[in-house]
């Protein structure tokens, strides 16, 4: 496949990953012209995802390097493609995990896209034209405006950027599994990072209590009196886990490390649900009996279609719901890669694109 | 804990394992006197199932010796107590894996009992009065009312009796998903033994498009010829499994052995279901991304209630369905066993408690 086609003429500063090693440099590559159904985007802001390392370092085996990772977008339109209504240059504008589907087949039909068997991904995807795409880590981005979302004027473009790839992850299964419009339930949240602090400030949004299940004993004053957690379980304290047990209705897992399941089904009462979001590497054990006994529901999400996107983002829009986070400039990055695989960030990295370090 | 109390008056002959090697030999034993909310019943026929074997070898860790198996039981009433209105004397009725619940519950108050936390099963469990109920293995059973189904006129009580635990364990995944009552689905059944083959006839029965998928190629012709299959996978070849991705709607797993679940989510559509009825004892690999690229949902289901049970009995008068059963005398119950453990069986044993080998 080619890595750039004839209409490929826009050089772009960006940052990539050249080998498994997953260190970041400048990079400098070319991005198509903007075409009839396209809006170019200048990049004010790209979050940094723990997929980026994932890619970054080949841990799946699909990388094709060099790889310019960045999902979470935020930027202004600069240009307007002719078939193209429903933005104009100037708009404030978030573009997430996805470039490209089919449009035609069931799921792309029901506004499922990002389940298409065709799905291309923002970077290390393959493009209609045959090119790979680049994602969030450069100076401009061109998308297809069926993969782009309007950023409310109310939110800050450096806190929204991350609510395009974990916002929509942790607001799906909670549409999903009716957590939007009917209140008090209890919920939990496993892990506390990107996602998780996310998924909280959601469910005490949707009128929640929210359990906190982390190994870590040190997030549990701020998962209470910053983030509004109404409780904290430490996962790896047996007592407490027992003192939990069939508490809970819905249980969100945002964990990316292994992990097994056995003990956090036992925290859901009869007939919850636990919904996967992270995606460890290795199989998650599983136990059978805490599944049966209680008959329990595990399910999978991934990311949201556009139309879930939008509409999460109006809803962080009207609740005043954005990320916490801490601002890099693109020198920065692997610095950045350092302290997430240490899970040292309250919650996300989100890299200042055009260093401008003015709001907007 | 007692093994008998006061009221424990009445001797009972039955087959009983004594300790960890699972072999089967007589034991006399003694039940309670016919309370008012009691029945008493004559046994003819009890199913071996693969549970018993898990009891009787201490698998699982909780068996108190000795354990008189058998939760797949037809008989007919002998005596019946004074509170009960629903059943007389010479009623052909069945009893399956529930001896006691807590009746107070949101679950037994919702006839959802099997579910109830304090549940206690037809053996190894510990009713009300404080004794060790004892199964199906024996000539008579003294039985709460509220734990027993009628078995409709005409239908062969041997070829009934499984249908009391393999039956209602797949007939309620199958309700909770919508299967019952809609058709032209296309479901999968993992595993052609005692629960598989039932799974096939509902599904058959129902309207929908059934494969097998199984490690065994010479299931394949009796799935299609016998029981009406309408497709076979073999699992263990990359190929076939390759070739139906994405093609079923519902999997209901019934396997016991460990297994990994991510070549069979594979075969599940976006936003497909499997459910798990069999129970291995470790866990279950689950990998994350065929869960979380699919949007599926993998869930556990255990035995039904009573009033789910009846249900069941009555549809399956209704269709014509009946388990395929090899009878074995009560002095080869080792024999079905050592068999059973070999999946040596088409596609359950049943003990012929009577002795009568006539169709009652």
């Amino acid at each position: 496949m080619a890595k750039t086609t004839p209409n490929h003429t826009q050089a772009v500063s960006g940052w990539a990953a050249l080998d498994s090693s997953g260190k970041i440099t400048p990079y400098i590559f070319n991005r198509r012209e903007n075409g009839v159904n396209d809006v170019t985007i200048k990049i004010l802001y790209c979050g940094i995802c723990h997929t980026d390392l994932h890619y970054a370092k080949n841990d799946w085996g699909i990388t094709m390097y060099p790889v310019v990772p960045g999902h979470e977008i935020t930027g202004i339109v600069v240009e307007v493609g002719s078939n193209v209504t429903n933005f104009k240059t100037g708009d404030k504008v978030g573009v997430g995990c996805m470039s490209a589907s089919c449009l035609e087949c069931e799921s792309c039909k029901n506004s499922e896209e990002n389940y298409c068997d065709k799905v291309q991904f923002t970077y290390n995807g393959v493009f209609w034209d045959g090119s790979i795409t680049y994602g969030g880590y450069s100076k401009m981005l061109v998308a297809d405006y069926r993969f782009v979302v309007a950023v409310p004027e109310n939110l800050p473009m450096d806190r929204a950027a991350p609510l395009l790839c974990a916002g929509a992850t942790v607001f799906c299964p909670m549409k999903d599994n009716n957590l939007i419009g009917s209140p008090r339930k209890k919920i939990g949240v496993v892990g506390l990072g990107g996602l998780g602090h996310l998924a909280i400030k959601f469910g005490k949004a949707f009128g929640h209590h929210v359990t906190v299940i982390s190994t870590s004993l040190s997030k549990e004053k701020e998962a209470k009196t910053k983030l509004g957690a109404d409780d904290f379980v430490v996962s790896s304290n047996a007592q407490q886990m027992q003192s939990r047990q069939k508490t809970l209705d819905f249980i969100l897992d945002t964990v990316s490390a292994n992990h097994s399941l056995g003990p956090y089904l036992e925290l859901l009462k009869v007939k919850g649900t636990f919904v996967i979001v992270g995606a460890p590497d290795k199989p998650m054990g599983l136990s059978a009996f805490p599944l049966i006994f209680g008959k329990r529901t595990v399910k999978g999400s991934m990311i949201g279609s556009i139309k879930e996107t939008q509409e999460m983002i109006d809803i962080c829009g009207k609740y005043n719901i954005m990320c916490d986070i801490e601002i890099v400039t693109p020198d920065r990055i692997n610095e950045a890669y350092e302290r997430i695989e240490k899970n040292d960030i309250k919650y996300r990295f989100v890299i200042d694109i055009a260093s401008e370090s003015s709001k907007l | 804990m007692a093994q008998t109390t006061p009221n424990h008056t009445q001797t009972v002959s039955g087959w009983a394992a004594h300790d960890s090697s699972g072999e089967i030999t007589p034991f006399t034993f003694k039940r309670r006197e016919n309370g008012e909310n009691d029945v008493t019943i004559e046994i003819l026929y009890c199913g071996m199932c693969h549970t018993d074997i898990h009891h009787v070898k201490d698998d699982w860790g909780i068996t108190m010796y000795p354990v008189v198996p058998g939760h797949e039981i037809t008989g007919i009433i002998t005596k019946v107590g004074s509170n009960v209105r629903k059943f007389k004397i010479g009623d052909r009725v069945g009893v399956g894996c529930l001896a006691a619940t807590c009746l107070k519950c949101e679950y037994c108050e919702e006839s959802q009992e099997n579910y109830c936390d304090q549940v206690q099963f037809t053996y190894n469990g510990i009713f009300w009065d404080g004794s060790i109920t004892y199964g199906g293995y024996s000539k008579m059973l003294v039985a709460d009312h509220r734990y027993v189904v009628r078995i409709p006129d005409n239908m062969a009580m041997d070829r009934a009796a499984p249908l009391l635990c393999a039956g209602i364990t797949v007939y309620t995944p199958l309700k909770d998903n919508n299967l019952v009552h809609t058709k032209g689905k296309r479901i999968g059944i993992i595993g052609l033994g005692g629960l598989g083959h039932v799974a096939v006839k509902f599904g058959k029965a129902f309207g929908h498009h059934v494969t097998v998928i199984s490690t065994s190629p010479s299931k394949e012709q009796e799935a299609k010829n016998n029981l009406g299959a309408d497709d076979f996978i073999l699992s263990t070849n990359p190929k076939q499994m390759q070739a139906k991705k994405r093609t079923l709607d519902f999997i209901l797993d019934t396997v016991s052995a460990k297994h990994s679940l991510g070549n069979y989510l594979e075969l599940l559509k976006v936003n497909g279901t499997l459910v798990i009825v069999g129970a291995p004892d470790k866990p279950i690999d689950l990998p994350a991304f065929p869960m979380i690229f699919g949007k599926r949902t993998v869930k556990g289901s255990l035995i039904g209630s009573i009033e789910e049970t009846q249900e069941m009995m009555d549809l399956c008068w209704k269709h014509n369905i009946l388990s395929d059963i090899e009878i074995i005398a009560t002095d080869q119950i080792n024999e079905g066993l050592d068999r059973l453990v070999k999946n040596d069986v088409k596609y359950r044993f049943v003990i012929d408690i009577a002795g009568q080998s006539s169709h009652l």
